[in-house]
């Protein structure tokens, strides 16, 4: 099967999409999951709350919400329009804004995990041999936790490319710009006489769900295997 | 010195310590669970904040109250756990050289070469036994040329053999070592084959503290010896060798002698210190020297103070030897019978076999 010019602009959009989602925004997730599973402080339920809420929100109130506050006369696009020349009305930015927003609890939520299974005992015996909280996080904890970050980053990778809602609000249906694999399927769909090629973007919709499922068991199990066992 | 003047709340119980530590061979922290000596050394290390108080090492301020609170990694304290909090993604080389900023191949060498984990080196933490991994936990440690080293009942975890294995390394770590060791531990055992100097906790009160023997045969151990595992810590100095028989003549201060079994350390005679501890279960009384018996120690002494044990089942006889104290434990009838009374001079009988590997230390 050769894939025609225009599905291969979907494809790659969806990967760019989805890539910058995720690597943009690790560190933050790994801050959020450390400050939830690591500290004590008051208005925690709130914040692990706020965190969790593109979950359970419709995702076209997420991107009604972006467009509101995002967009180039939003409350903060307009001030990051205005000083950085930054957009992302319209360009595959707010995609990837959009991706992000909606995929951060699900990242949020597993690399948590990951850092709650860490043994503070290993860390103290880090403190002892001389080291300071920084050195202990980046050579004990973040080893330690790797598994959970790979699993967190694949699953909002998978949850990045599967967006739609959101993003067909937030930044419209442009193709090149913001036309991503769900967004031209739904394209196809609502054109008569496109069942065709609307099956052919669902088959690359699955062979790509399938392919990162089997990369994350694959990168789990190195991870786990390097980090196993409790000494 | 090390000195540690500090108080804290630990649930319903008031940890309130108050002593100076030598800073030279072992101390070893005694206690019942609960009694807080875990919680002391967490202090020591910087891993918990006292209440209130100063802890000094050295000249060196580690703690004092609303001024200084080091954290533990500007301590220069090692630290061995109970678990061995090995790091898992780590080689066992990796983990060994985690704290070792100096990295002097030399000190490595022979860190590794003492503790007989060159083979380990190139392994995970997760293949090896508990005992090799107190070595590395140990290694790992020394190799941070701290200036005092902590051990919170190191051997705790381990199987009997694993214990016995260790406990050699542990020696021998201690004579080569000039640094200064706390350890934790609730085995009378270990203290004897480890320890210089012990501090007794109880319910977070530090209730003795002093050199081994004169803590061990202090009133305040008492209640940590049944009547049935009393016992007494004799200073002797290896004098003969048996010509025949592997055993060994040991010389007490005041010219009483005492023939052992031969300590597996061959170790050169004459001038080598041992510690021996005497079971008052295992000491009989006599009024005069027995002939031809199988009982090869006959210690002359003279009878300081007779104490009924708290059931009544027995008497308590402490003997001095010299500058050594020995307690026999004999029935009511045997005491009524030899009339004994404080200032009366008895021979001491303790069977040859009944010190063993265990009862016996170098106390150099």
């Amino acid at each position: 099967m050769v894939l025609t010019d225009y599905e291969v602009t979907a494809l790659l959009l969806s990967l760019k999409v989805a890539s910058v989602a995720v690597i943009a925004s690790l560190p933050f997730g790994i801050f959020c999951a450390w400050v939830l599973a690591r500290l004590e402080f008051r208005g925690k339920s709130i914040v692990d709350s706020i965190i969790h809420l593109p979950l359970v929100l419709p995702p076209v109130v997420v991107g009604y919400l972006l467009l509101v506050s995002m967009g180039k006369k939003g409350l903060i696009g307009h001030y990051l329009y205005a000083w950085f020349g930054i957009s992302f009305s319209f360009s595959w930015r707010g995609a990837a804004l959009a991706a992000a927003v909606v995929s951060f609890p699900l990242m949020v939520r597993a690399i948590r995990q990951s850092i709650e299974a860490v043994d503070i005992r290993l860390e103290q015996a880090a403190r002892t041999l001389g080291s300071g909280k920084w050195r202990v996080f980046f050579t004990i904890t973040l080893p330690l936790m790797s598994p959970g970050i790979v699993s967190g980053m694949i699953i909002a990778f998978a949850r990045s490319l599967g967006e739609f809602g959101s993003t067909i609000t937030f930044v419209s249906n442009i193709p090149g710009q913001t036309q991503t694999i769900p967004l031209a399927m739904f394209s196809f769909i609502e054109t008569p006489g496109a069942e065709y090629q609307a099956m052919r973007l669902c088959v690359i919709s699955v062979v790509i769900a399938l392919m990162s499922l089997m990369a994350s068991q694959w990168l789990t199990k190195k991870a786990q295997q390097r980090t196993a066992s409790v000494c | 010195m090390l000195v540690v003047n500090i108080k804290k709340q630990l649930g319903e119980t008031l940890l309130n310590i108050n002593a100076e530590l030598p800073l030279s061979g072992v101390t070893a922290v005694f206690g019942r669970s609960g009694a807080g000596k875990t919680s002391l050394v967490n202090i020591l290390g910087g891993l918990s904040t006292p209440d209130s108080g100063e802890i000094k090492l050295g000249d060196k301020v580690l703690y004092q109250q609303g001024k200084v609170n080091l954290p533990p990694e500007k301590r220069h304290i090692g630290y061995v756990f109970q678990e061995s909090r090995l790091f898992p993604h780590y080689k066992v080389r990796g983990n060994l050289n985690y704290g070792n900023r100096h990295q002097d191949p030399t000190q490595f060498a022979n860190i590794v070469k003492l503790l007989g984990i060159e083979h380990l080196l190139d392994r995970y933490p997760i293949t090896l036994s508990g005992g090799e991994k107190q070595r590395v936990a140990i290694g790992r440690a020394l190799l941070t040329s701290p200036d005092l080293l902590l051990m919170d009942e190191p051997l705790a975890s381990l199987d009997l053999p694993r214990k016995r294995e260790l406990i050699a390394y542990l020696q021998t770590l201690a004579r080569n070592l000039k640094l200064p060791i706390v350890y934790v531990s609730h085995s009378l055992d270990e203290i004897l084959q480890l320890a210089n100097h012990m501090l007794v906790l109880n319910q977070g009160e530090l209730i003795a503290a002093g050199p081994l023997a004169q803590v061990w045969n202090s009133e305040q151990m008492r209640p940590w010896m049944p009547p049935q595992e009393l016992s007494a810590l004799i200073h002797t100095r290896v004098a003969n060798q048996h010509p025949q028989y592997a055993m060994t003549q040991l010389m007490l201060d005041d010219g009483n002698h005492l023939w052992v079994n031969t300590p597996q350390w061959q170790q050169q005679p004459n001038q080598d210190a041992i510690m021996v501890r005497i079971q008052a279960n295992h000491v009989a009384l006599a009024l005069t020297p027995p002939q031809q018996s199988s009982i090869r120690n006959c210690l002359r002494g003279i009878i300081k103070q007779l104490s009924p044990s708290a059931d009544g089942d027995q008497i308590q006889v402490k003997i001095a030897l010299g500058k050594d104290e020995l307690w026999a434990n004999i029935t009511p009838w045997a005491c009524d019978d030899l009339e004994l009374c404080a200032g009366k001079t008895v021979y001491a009988q303790i069977k040859g076999v009944s010190m063993s590997q265990n009862d016996m230390a170098q106390s150099n």
